[in-house]
Parts: C-alpha cells; sequence; structure tokens
C-alpha cells in the first residue's frame, strides 16, 4: 500500500501491579497509524484505549510494566527511549488532549502563557513571538474576543471554550500525531459538534494524524478514516469506517452498534453480562462469554485476524473456512444489505 | 390522549437561587403535565434547569413559586408528616451517578430497605430479607449480593441497586435524573431494557431526565425541550424528534452523532442564536400548534409555527 505509517505499534503488553494481582490491561496489541488519517478506537471502560493511548506518550501510572513491544515513531522505539528524549517529543511531535478540560489546564497561568509555552520549550521562541503565535491560535480555534481573553485564568472560560484552548496548546506546535482522549464526553452536544467540527478543520491545516478515542459511535462515524474496536485489552476487528459501520464481522462490533438506538429503532439489543476480569484474562475470543454466536473453539483457543479486505481485518472465528453460518442481528443485515448497495453505485468513499 | 389521567401536574413552576446579589432562574415559568403510565423525557442542555425541574417536583429545593400537582393535590402545600411521607412512598428518584449515590458504609440490603423501615412496610427482619432478595432478582441481580457494599459492584449494578431501592416502596413514578449517562453504551441498553420492562409490569410512570437525545426519543412517549431554564417545545416523542418547531429542538437534533458514515458526511448543522428571543422582551407562553405538540412562542409567532408544522406535511 502506498500509505505512509507515522506510528507502528508492535506486539504491546503492559501490566499493572495492584494490591489484588497483575492487571493484564493491554495484552499483545499491534495497531498503525497512516499519516494524516484519523483512526478512532472505540471501547468500553476498561477496554484499555486510554492506556494504550498513554504508553505512546509515555504517560503511564507508576505501577503499570511495560512487559513488552515496541512503538515505532520515525525509526525510534519510543518505549526505548529517556525520560529527557520524550519530553522533547511530548507536546511538540505527539501531543493530546485529555477528557476533561474542567482539570486540564492549571488553575493559576493565564490561559495565554498556557498556550505559549510548548513554543517557547520546544521551538526556542521568545515570549513576544510565542505570545503573538497564541494568540492567533486562539483565534484559529474560534474564541471570541481573543486579544482581551488571552490575559485570563481558566475559570473564567466555559467548557467549550476550555477544550478550545487545550486543543489550541495541542496543536500550537503542529504536532505529527494528536492523541485525543474522548476529548468531548464531557461538553454537551452542541458544544461537541461545535469541537468536532473544529478538530476536522484543524487536521486539514496542521496536516496532523490524530488517534480519536471513544465510545461514542455517533462521533466515530463522524470523525474517522480508520475504525479499531477494543475489548479487554486486546483489538477485535479493525476497518475503513463505513466497513466497520455497513460490514460488521465480530460479534462485540455488532452487539455495540446493536445497543444504540437508532432512529427507526423500537427495541433495544443490549449486550448481556459485563467484561472479563483482566486479572484472569480468559484463554481464547475474550468476547466469547457475553457473546450468543459463540463456539466451543472461541473458548478454548483465541482467534487471529482473518483478512475480510485489504484494510478491514477481523478477530472471530466466524470468518474461519468452514465456520457455520449464522444470523446476525436485524439491524447488522440491514447495514450489510446497504453496503452491498453502496458498493453497487460506488458510493463509497475511497480510504485514505 | 383524551382518556389518559394525569398523574403530575407542573403549573407556572419556578425555582430561583440566590447567588449573592445574583438571581440564577434555574427554572423560569414551566408547565407540563405526566399522564399515568408514560414516559416523559426532558431533554436540554447542561444548565438547562432540567435536572432542577425533576428535584424541585420532588420537593427536593422549595420552589420560588408555582405548583406542582401530585394525583390532583399541591405536594408543596403538604404540611403533615404523613402527607409528606405518602408522598414520598408515591414518587421516587433514581440518581445520575451510581457511585456518589450509593452510601458506601451502608451494606445493599440497607440501601435497598431503608424506604422499606421508613415506611414501615416490612414487620420483622425475616420478611424484610425477603423483600430485599426479591428486589435484587427483579433488577437483574443476585439475592446474595444483599449482604455486599456498593464499591463491590460495576457501574451497570450499582444502577440496578439504585433502581431496585428507588422500587422498593412500590411509588407511581419515578423521576430518573440521567440513570444512564455515567454508564457504557452495552450497559446503558441494559438498564434502559430493565426501566422499560418494569414500567410495563408494574405500570410506572418515569420522567426521564436526560441530554442523549436518541435514548430520550427511544424511551419516552412524549418529550420536552429545556434551554435556559425555560421549556421551549412539548409533544409527541416522534414529532419532536422528526417534526421540531422550534430553532432550538432543531438545533440540538442537528448536533446528535449518528453511528452511520453516510448520514454524518451529509450532516449540516444548524446553528441557535438565544439572543434573538431573548433580547425582543415579547411575553412567550405555551401554544398548541399540532395536537399535543406545543412551542413557546408570543402570539404573533403562532402563524410562523403553523407553517412549519405544516412544511412537514408535504
Amino acid at each position: 500500500m502506498p500509505e505512509e505509517r507515522i506510528l507502528d505499534v508492535k506486539n504491546l503488553k503492559i501490566d499493572f501491579h495492584t494490591y489484588a494481582g497483575e492487571v493484564k490491561a493491554i495484552r499483545n496489541v499491534s495497531f498503525h497509524l497512516n499519516k494524516g488519517e484519523t483512526l478512532a478506537i472505540v471501547g468500553e471502560s476498561g477496554s484499555g484505549k486510554s492506556v494504550t493511548t498513554r504508553s505512546i506518550i509515555g504517560l503511564l501510572a507508576r505501577n503499570a510494566q511495560i512487559e513488552g513491544g515496541e512503538i515505532n515513531f520515525h525509526g525510534k522505539n519510543l518505549l526505548e527511549l529517556p525520560e529527557k528524549e520524550m519530553q522533547k517529543i511530548r507536546g511538540n511531535e505527539i501531543s493530546m488532549i485529555f477528557q476533561d478540560p474542567m482539570t486540564s489546564l492549571d488553575p493559576t497561568m493565564k490561559i495565554g502563557q498556557q498556550i505559549a509555552e510548548p513554543l517557547i520549550k520546544h521551538k526556542g521562541a521568545s515570549k513576544k513571538e510565542a505570545w503573538a503565535k497564541a494568540l492567533e491560535m486562539m483565534k484559529a480555534v474560534g474564541i471570541p474576543n481573543a486579544e482581551e481573553r488571552i490575559n485570563q485564568y481558566p475559570h473564567q472560560f466555559s467548557g467549550g471554550m476550555r477544550q478550545r484552548i487545550v486543543i489550541a496548546i495541542a496543536l500550537i506546535c503542529e504536532p505529527e500525531i494528536l492523541l485525543a482522549d474522548e476529548p468531548t464526553t464531557a461538553l454537551d452536544v452542541t458544544v461537541q459538534a461545535e469541537i468536532l467540527d473544529l478538530m476536522k478543520d484543524l487536521q486539514k491545516r496542521v496536516k496532523t494524524s490524530i488517534i480519536f478515542i471513544t465510545h461514542d459511535l455517533g462521533v466515530v462515524a463522524g470523525m474517522a478514516d480508520r475504525v479499531a474496536v477494543m475489548y479487554a485489552g486486546e483489538f477485535l476487528e479493525f476497518g475503513g469506517v463505513d466497513e466497520i459501520f455497513y460490514d460488521p464481522q465480530h460479534p462485540y462490533t455488532w452487539g455495540l452498534i446493536n445497543s444504540m438506538p437508532t432512529l427507526n429503532s423500537d427495541i433495544l439489543e443490549s449486550i448481556p453480562g459485563t467484561p472479563p476480569n483482566l486479572l484472569d484474562p480468559p484463554k481464547g475470543d475474550p468476547f466469547a462469554p457475553r457473546n450468543k454466536y459463540a463456539m466451543r473453539i472461541d473458548v478454548e483457543r483465541k482467534p487471529p485476524f482473518f483478512k475480510v479486505t485489504d484494510t478491514h481485518y477481523a478477530a472471530t472465528w466466524l470468518l474461519a473456512p468452514g465456520a457455520p453460518k449464522v444470523d446476525p442481528p436485524a439491524e447488522i443485515v440491514r447495514r450489510w444489505k446497504k453496503y452491498d448497495l453502496m458498493k453497487q453505485e460506488d458510493k463509497l468513499p475511497k480510504i485514505k | 390522549m383524551p382518556e389518559k389521567k394525569k398523574i403530575l401536574e407542573v403549573k407556572h413552576l419556578k425555582q430561583y437561587f440566590k447567588n449573592g446579589r445574583n438571581v440564577t432562574k434555574a427554572v423560569d415559568d414551566v408547565s407540563f403535565d405526566i399522564y399515568e403510565g408514560e414516559t416523559f423525557g426532558l431533554v436540554g442542555e447542561s444548565g438547562s434547569g432540567k435536572t432542577t425541574t425533576g428535584r424541585s417536583i420532588l420537593q427536593l429545593y422549595k420552589p420560588t413559586s408555582g405548583e406542582v400537582l401530585f394525583e390532583g393535590k399541591d405536594v408543596a402545600g403538604l404540611k403533615s408528616r404523613t402527607d409528606k411521607l405518602a408522598f414520598t412512598r408515591d414518587a421516587q428518584m433514581i440518581f445520575q451517578d451510581p457511585y456518589a449515590s450509593l452510601n458506601p458504609r451502608m451494606t445493599v440490603e440497607d440501601i435497598i430497605a431503608e424506604g422499606l423501615d421508613i415506611h414501615h412496610l416490612v414487620k420483622d427482619k425475616a420478611e424484610r430479607t425477603e423483600r430485599v432478595e426479591k428486589l435484587l432478582e427483579t433488577v437483574g441481580l443476585n439475592a446474595s449480593h444483599a449482604s455486599r457494599f456498593p464499591h463491590e459492584f460495576s457501574g451497570g449494578q450499582r444502577q440496578r441497586i439504585g433502581i431496585a431501592r428507588a422500587l422498593a416502596v412500590e411509588p407511581k413514578f419515578i423521576v430518573a435524573d440521567e440513570p444512564i449517562s455515567a454508564l457504557d453504551v452495552s450497559i446503558q441498553a441494559q438498564v434502559v431494557n430493565l426501566m422499560i420492562e418494569l414500567q410495563k409490569k408494574r405500570g410506572l410512570t418515569y420522567l426521564f431526565i436526560a441530554h442523549d437525545l436518541s435514548m430520550v426519543k427511544f424511551i419516552s412517549d412524549r418529550i420536552g425541550v429545556m434551554h435556559y431554564g425555560k421549556l421551549l417545545e412539548v409533544g409527541p416523542a416522534d414529532d419532536v424528534y422528526d417534526r421540531p418547531l422550534h430553532d432550538y429542538t432543531k438545533s440540538l437534533i442537528s448536533a446528535v452523532p449518528i453511528p452511520d458514515p453516510e448520514i454524518e458526511r451529509t450532516r449540516k448543522r444548524i446553528p441557535y442564536d438565544a439572543q434573538k428571543e431573548e433580547m425582543d422582551g415579547k411575553p412567550r407562553s405555551m401554544h398548541e400548534i399540532r395536537p399535543g405538540h406545543f412551542v413557546r412562542c408570543s402570539d404573533d409567532e403562532v402563524k410562523h409555527y403553523e407553517e412549519v408544522a405544516a412544511s412537514y406535511e408535504n
């Protein structure tokens, strides 16, 4: 494929040491990020999506232990870089937006200073230059009265405005990779829509690649080029956004899509049970205990990734040659039909 | 719905909070009715006053003015302890945050049975335990969980405990304040399905408060839309969602992300400017534009909304 991989994560394993024992939070995870794309990682809380992204930027909790794997960025393995080197990358080449705009800003610092700081630290800009650039950035993220507000403190801003400031800080060094961990979950839908539009717009201008973490499939549908579905510390399915939404293959992806109310649904399918305890992770497909389509092999052996297309892979034994045909939920069948129709009419956009 | 009985009537409810010299009009002249056995969904953004409305109805705040009639009786005027107790038994609440709303030092049995004790609904310990175990099973938990503490449960399980606590005193009416916002998608569906099932079995009436429009549309028979303390639009769920009248409702619906990439690619957001209505100072009240479908407007705007409603019919 002609695409350029900007980030390549291979066989990542992360454990957390707790009083109860070793929590195997990330279990042999591999994925990559293409230049200029938005990769959405979806999954429930505790599935490991935040831990995965935090490991990229070296911000894991103290009790986390990286057991193996590599994260390759420009020929360097980020997991082996000394902290000093990591500091040069963090906030500069790779930056991050956190979920809660209320706690990710320093309450005692003027916001102008907070936006300008990365430029002074990383790019050696003078205070005056950095301040001017900060003002420009505030205008770019749509903060009205920027000249006046640059001297204000975080508590003088609403939640949506604070998240704009956080985005300004993250993007001021024009990073190659932006990690966005549920950046709109704490916001109202109308504000969320504005922030998402802003991110898409800035991505085009700054040409950054984004890893977007969320549990909201609606947001994924609007933001992502590719989607990775995560469950219990593993990826279960990768694909282009249309492949995941119209041609999903893993029963967990079916369950996720099916448990969202759609405009015409009159029953809501829920996924029974709860995710497995990662102190003692399941041997086979981690979703098998909650999966009504599970076969015996799902419990016994972990399925490999089966290829659906060049861009679409799913780890389910249902795709193995000779696997029994199952009837997926009605909503999924509807989406499959829509996908066939879209393919015939050539309405599918090309994947980057 | 001409034959349906009104279980709750909210009339010109105002709830102001004094904040130094400022007055926050959290709920400003809100009126609506809830019919027996239905689910009334209240949506709005944070700060719109939806939670305050729910709490004022249950007298968790003392309303600044206005009336709340429950089965025809004004609940603000309840003086005697027995009357107040009778109301709290009939009207219960499920809270948003399943982590903050359960006392961490009480066992699940004590949490669920607190209402039973207060209302003297059980005669001895054996009956109390039996009732609690039955309630746990009703909400899909294990009876043996009764002796455990809240921290031993996941978010979804805790919300089930909150539901069991609300059901314990056999209420007629439940205010559910964002009961699923703190839960994961797959668990949200479980809790919503449980609430629907309980409503069918027990004839419950819900006031379902949420900001997630698609879920509100799914569970509600009727929807009210709030903004800045005012109720802007009320109507049957499908009408409000598919044929919205007020510009704010349109804006809100246009911002809801839909899990379908094709729809998302073509989505147009409709911006809303609250200033326009704020500034002109015209008196506004609820007008019925289509049967059961109300919008807050001034007398001279009725014609405009008639046209909006008519435009959906072609």
